[in-house]
């Protein structure tokens, strides 16, 4: 289990749900895990957790600052931290679009910031943000989800073809209908509406999106930049 | 005979450009231009046209808007968001600022837009949407990172309309202009221009009319199986 050993490794959104799956993975495979998150937590498999609300800035800047001080490197970000929010177009204010908005796009944004000059003067690095098949295909309701995943599914094409050359490589993952604390939160219908319409006829796990994540994250994956790898039963293909 | 007879239609950013070219093949086909922009216009010279000052970003603009097209003709049967900026920042050096002012205008401003029309056209259970996305939105760019963003998102939010609304006769695409001339890439350093067109297979690049014809086509009948799609219209760009 040694796949990340000597990666310093950032994690958003690691208090629970595939946040959670994806740090404790990386652990186990050798990689110093940073685990950020809105909520408070403690995770005795990681290096350290860090209090993180992704939609701040300075935070960002605090953190980053911080894991470079302790460890001097800074090799693996998942902007993996996410909300959802129901309401279609027609229904749905401002201000809780924003907020969607902010913490699932803007968020990405402010994280890949943050970690990009990292990165770069340490010869580069795997940055690995969390999409979902709503960035790709689409479901009723959920307006400003669908609107911030599509929108990470390019910003990550765009941080991997402008960062090519620095060594930083940039993928997305389009996770299926996976069992987390979110989807738990979403009412029966549109939960069996997903697992209808997943070929492999079983929800997701977070391990089976960490599995991923290890894997993009690592030296294994190095000629692989700018791609959306879905980890979705088969939902996408269908 | 003309494909767009009557149709009530509003289109975004028609003061130059794409959004211009479209104001002008939907008034030749028959319909009633709203054109709506942040910037002056010159007067259309066609009775088909009229102007509005919109900033797409500002919702209550966006409400006014649709509240005296209501009063005037009674129906939206088209929106057309064509109003949009570009930033060139790559995201080490893109400032907050910056950022936001490009998804308030790209993304935000589309979405106000079809949540400003939506209520007009659920109640006749007919219209269509046409959402002005990129080549940006769907591989990247170097730089550009929010309008590479927005671009995105707009993709994926029309498909998203497309099925939420679909059911009530509403559809709702996207168009993906490659290389166009316009004023927006008249603005930009000729290596840059180059640099895409060499990319573009047909060896040149795209005009206005091409993409307002894209766009009166899914506006119309023709296109009334169309829906959540993407109508690429590049000279092969993306195809490589
Ligand atoms: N569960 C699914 O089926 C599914 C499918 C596709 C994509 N996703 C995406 O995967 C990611 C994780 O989802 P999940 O199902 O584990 O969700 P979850 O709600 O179970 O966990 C999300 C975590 O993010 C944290 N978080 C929320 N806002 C934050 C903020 N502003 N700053 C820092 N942390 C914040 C939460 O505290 C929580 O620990 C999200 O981006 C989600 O959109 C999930
Ligand atoms: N030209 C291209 O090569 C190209 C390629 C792909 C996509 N596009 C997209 O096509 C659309 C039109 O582009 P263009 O090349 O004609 O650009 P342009 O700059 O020539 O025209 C854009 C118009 O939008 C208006 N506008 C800007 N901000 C606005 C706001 N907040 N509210 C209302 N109006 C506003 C401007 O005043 C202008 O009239 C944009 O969405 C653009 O992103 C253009």
């Amino acid at each position: 289990m040694t796949r990340l050993t000597g990666k310093v490794a950032i994690v958003t959104g690691a208090s629970r749900g595939i946040g959670a799956g994806i740090a404790t993975a990386m652990a186990a495979e050798g990689a110093t895990v940073i685990g950020c998150d809105v909520l408070g937590f403690s995770a005795p498999a990681l290096a350290a957790t860090e209090a993180l609300d992704v939609t701040d800035e300075d935070a960002w800047a605090q953190v980053v600052a911080k894991v470079l001080e302790r460890t001097g490197r800074l090799d693996v970000l998942v902007n993996n931290a996410g909300i959802t929010s129901p309401e279609s177009v027609h229904e749905s204010r401002l201000e809780e679009w924003r907020r969607v908005v902010s913490v699932n796009q803007t968020g990405v944004f402010f994280g890949m910031r943050a970690a990009i000059p990292a990165m770069e003067a340490g010869g580069g690095g795997a940055i690995i943000n969390i999409s979902s098949i709503c960035g790709a295909a689409a479901v009723p309701g959920i307006a400003a989800y669908h609107a911030a995943k599509g929108a990470v599914r390019t910003m990550t094409k765009n941080a991997a073809i402008t960062y090519a050359r620095q060594g930083i490589r940039a993928n997305a993952i389009l996770p299926g209908w996976i069992q987390t604390p979110m989807t738990a939160g979403q009412s029966a219908d549109v939960n069996d509406r997903f697992l209808d319409a997943t070929p492999l006829g079983r929800p997701g796990t977070p391990s089976d999106v960490a599995g991923a994540a290890v894997f993009l994250a690592s030296d294994e994956s190095a000629f692989i930049t700018g791609v959306d790898l879905p980890v979705d039963g088969g939902y996408l293909a269908a | 005979m003309r494909r767009l007879e009557g149709k009530v239609t509003i289109v975004t950013g028609a003061t130059m450009g794409i959004g211009r070219a479209v104001a002008k093949a939907f008034a030749a086909e028959g319909a009633w231009v709203i054109a709506a922009d942040i910037a002056d216009q010159d007067r259309p010279g066609d009775q088909k046209i009229e102007t509005r000052r919109l900033d797409v970003a500002d919702e209550e603009a966006w409400a006014s808007l649709a509240e005296e097209v209501m009063r005037r003709y009674g129906r939206v049967d088209v929106l057309v968001n064509a109003a949009g900026v570009i930033g060139y920042e790559p995201i080490h050096e893109l400032t907050t600022a910056q950022w936001q002012r490009v998804l308030d205008v790209d993304q935000t401003g589309v979405y106000l837009g079809m949540r400003a029309v939506l209520p007009a056209m659920r109640e006749r259970r007919a219209g269509s949407i046409i959402n002005l996305s990129s080549a940006w939105g769907v591989v990247g760019g170097v730089g550009v990172a929010a309008y590479n963003a927005a671009k995105g998102a707009v993709g994926s939010m029309s498909r998203n309309a497309a099925v939420t609304y679909a059911r009530e006769g509403i559809r709702v695409n996207a168009v993906v202009p490659g290389w166009i001339r316009t004023p927006l890439t008249d603005r930009q350093p000729a290596d840059a221009n180059e640099r895409v067109i060499g990319a573009t297979p047909a060896g040149h690049g795209g005009e206005p009319e091409d993409i307002a014809a894209g766009c009166v086509y899914l506006a119309g009948d023709d296109a009334r199986f169309v829906t959540g799609t993407e109508l690429v219209i590049d000279g092969g760009f993306l195809a490589v």
